[in-house]
């Protein structure tokens, strides 16, 4: 990615600045003169969204911890207090409660651009992994974070959640105890809980730092998986890709401010209004809405030991994308029989995230099973075979001429590639 | 299209085996929905609603229930009941509140002051649960913490609707819910009453309220039906007191957006205009030279 005009400080400040920090050529280089692929469509916003919505959920966080008090006979009253005598209390809660939402929305959907589009495929696949890792630690921010407000799906959630590891032979229990600072989830858990909780979005946003460090190393990817080659293939990444991020990222908060201010609890769980109380026990012990694909695997598995290692699994399985899928073409544009997977891949990812809202019984299970089976075969057998023998279309020459023809092939197919049985 | 088309066939044809076996396993109604003053993006609190409710907490629902987490003072802010500073101060009074230690340190008990809480009606659960045989829960956030299971799709609707009630529902038909006796072949524990509304039926709660049990002057009528909605919608205050405040900032809040996003929109296109505009420069090749994948 070289060749684009290199910074020019204006300013005799800034000229003296750059000879001694060029932090203006870093941000010149990153976030104006950075060249994008001109055809990147709307689902490539979804990164600059989620860098916003990190933003929210730390600002929001840090001034909701100056009031929260972190103990279980405090913690849900402390939160109350903040939603009734903090001012705008009420607007940094919700923000920061469905900004949880909003997070996990967008970072599915850009998750799942990545696989349409081949996103994963060299050179991009430590770029990839570090998505994953994000994933991870966002599933446990989260987690970690509905813990609390010590309500009753609170304490529950994090009693189902740390004993899962007691699934491990013979040092789970120890384990267990270990988690929760004693022999129940109690004071030291939640203590440990917020204590990290405000610890991993700084982690997160280390990892974000090397997520673009890697991206600008190797270039975004783009709806036609080919290379930008000319100078015509790309624009700079100011103005261009700025206007585009910021206006969906606007679209957004639309949505993000539809939920905080008209119905914010909607994607909570009533039970959540009820102080934690150990010795009762909530009719249906259910996630968030952004876990129910995860609990779905989980229960679908008879056994427990084995159903915590699906769970670890359908999350460290995307770590491994880059080699499980063996096709050399990287969009789905071009990959009609992986269209057609990737669809009922992303159909089954829905399907789990209802069935983990159902209690695990009859049909559910049923159901449940079957997906959990199609998830990781999708993986596991689809990609690797898929790529072997799928009839790709022919890719365009370059970034201009798909745009040139609005992304519809040109000429006839390519010819399949030589392992492939006709 | 034809991809909605098939999620939505998915969720049919999932949805279909499991509605039976649902029904049959709750055989509790979906409380009707009522017309609530504060539903919806413009809405308000009916202040005159607000104070009867209050009035029911004060004469029926205070003997058992707690209101811990709602001060005196807050009954004369903005957005609630609208009470005079000085009637809060009056309400305020005729409750006694834990004091201080005095100088020999002994805690007496004094008049209620703007800055109080509600006193709890019991000193711990145990004496609630030696004298009801259950812990009447306390009421500040009932209202949201109730609610029901909306179902598919209708949940999915609720989104574009704003339908936020279910909490005050539910606490409006489960205080008109009772039945003298259970249905046949049902039979609940003693020292329980059959609640058509409540989860498993078998509720501690005696019923509590009767017509004409609380004397209202406005000229609302005093029938249970009133009372229930009158105390629900005083529960969804004490539950959301900022309700107001919430939905006025997310009006402001929704047109800065829209028009912020029509502005960005108009300026995207024309700062892309330039490159839509020129593309007679890029040329194909002919299929000949096509890359392999």
């Amino acid at each position: 990615m070289s060749g684009h005009p290199s910074y020019q400080p204006q300013s005799a400040f800034m000229r003296w600045m750059e000879r001694r920090l060029p932090l203006g050529g870093l941000i010149y280089s990153s976030f104006v003169a950075y060249p994008t692929p001109r055809n990147l469509n709307y689902w490539w916003t979804f990164g600059g969204i989620l860098a916003f919505m990190l933003g929210v959920q730390i600002v929001t966080g840090v001034v909701l911890a100056m009031h929260y008090t972190p103990h279980v006979d405090y913690a849900f009253d402390s939160v109350e207090q903040i939603m009734r005598d903090v001012n705008y209390g009420w607007l940094l809660r919700y923000l920061h409660a469905n900004g949880a939402s909003m997070f996990f929305l967008a970072a599915y959907i850009h998750l799942f651009r990545g696989m349409y589009y081949g996103s994963y495929k060299e050179p991009r696949e430590v770029l990839w992994i570090l998505g994953v890792i994000l994933l991870l630690l966002m599933i446990m921010t989260g987690f970690m974070g509905y813990v609390l407000p010590w309500g009753q799906m609170s304490f529950w959630a994090a009693t189902v959640i740390t004993n899962l590891f007691s699934a491990i032979p013979l040092v789970g229990e120890s384990i267990v105890t270990w988690l929760w600072g004693g022999f129940a989830v109690g004071n030291p858990t939640l203590n440990r809980f917020y204590s990290l909780h405000y610890l991993l979005p700084f982690v997160i946003a280390g990892v974000v730092g090397l997520h673009i460090w890697a991206l600008h190393m190797v270039g975004q990817n783009n709806p036609a998986g080919v290379e930008p080659k000319t100078e015509q293939d790309t624009v700079a990444f100011t103005p261009y890709a700025t206007i585009k991020d910021s206006f969906l990222l606007a679209v957004f908060c639309i949505m993000f401010a539809w939920f905080v201010f008209y119905i914010p609890n909607f994607l909570g769980h009533p039970d959540n209004y009820i102080p934690a109380n150990p010795a009762v026990t909530p009719m249906h012990i259910v996630p968030e809405w952004y876990y129910l694909p995860f609990y779905a695997i989980l229960r679908a598995i008879p056994n427990k030991l084995l159903g915590v290692m699906a769970l670890g699994a359908s999350i460290l399985i995307l770590a491994f994308l880059p080699w499980l899928d063996t096709s050399r073409v990287r969009s789905a544009r071009y990959r009609p029989a992986y269209r057609q997977f990737f669809w009922a891949f992303v159909i089954v990812c829905i399907g789990l995230g209802w069935l983990g809202s159902k209690p695990p019984e009859g049909n559910y299970v049923l159901f449940a099973r079957i997906f959990t089976a199609y998830y990781f075969a999708f993986f596991l057998v689809i990609l690797p075979v898929l790529g072997k023998i799928e009839r790709t279309k022919a890719l365009p020459n370059s970034i201009s001429e798909s745009v040139l023809r609005e992304g519809k092939p040109i000429g006839a197919p390519a010819p399949p590639p030589a392992s492939a049985k006709v | 299209m034809a991809r909605a088309r098939a999620v939505l066939a998915l969720a049919v044809l999932l949805a279909a085996p499991c509605a039976p076996a649902r029904a049959q396993e709750h055989e509790t109604p979906a409380p009707p929905t009522n017309r609530w003053s504060f539903a919806g993006p413009f809405g308000k609190f009916d202040r005159g609603q607000l104070q009867r409710g209050f009035k029911v907490y004060r004469e029926v629902c205070q003997v058992c229930h707690a209101l811990k987490l709602v001060a005196f003072r807050t009954l004369a802010d903005p957005g609630g009941p609208a009470f005079t500073t000085a009637q809060a101060t009056a309400i305020a009074a005729e409750y006694q509140v834990k004091g201080e230690p005095d100088e020999q340190g002994d805690v007496k008990d004094r008049p209620g002051r703007l800055a109080d809480t509600f006193p709890p009606p019991f000193p711990n659960d145990q004496a609630a649960r030696a004298r009801y045989n259950a812990v009447p829960p306390d009421l500040s956030v009932i209202a949201k913490a109730r609610g029901y299971e909306r179902g598919f799709p209708r949940w999915v609707g609720d989104i574009f609707t704003q339908y936020q009630e279910q909490g005050v529902d539910y606490l409006t038909a489960l205080l008109q819910g009772y039945k003298d006796k259970p249905p046949a072949g049902v039979t609940i524990p003693p020292a329980s009453f059959y609640n058509e509304y409540f989860p498993g039926h078998a509720i501690a709660m005696p019923p509590p309220l009767t017509d004409n049990r609380v004397e209202y002057t406005d000229g609302a009528p005093m029938t249970v039906e009133q009372y229930a909605k009158d105390i629900s919608a005083f529960l969804m205050w004490t539950a959301e007191p900022h309700l107001e405040a919430r939905k006025r900032s997310g009006m402001q809040v929704f047109i800065f957006l829209i028009v912020l996003s029509a502005l960005l929109y108009f300026t995207k296109k024309k700062v892309w205009h330039a490159v839509k505009l020129h593309p007679e420069e890029l040329k194909p090749r002919p299929p000949s030279e096509y890359p392999r994948a």
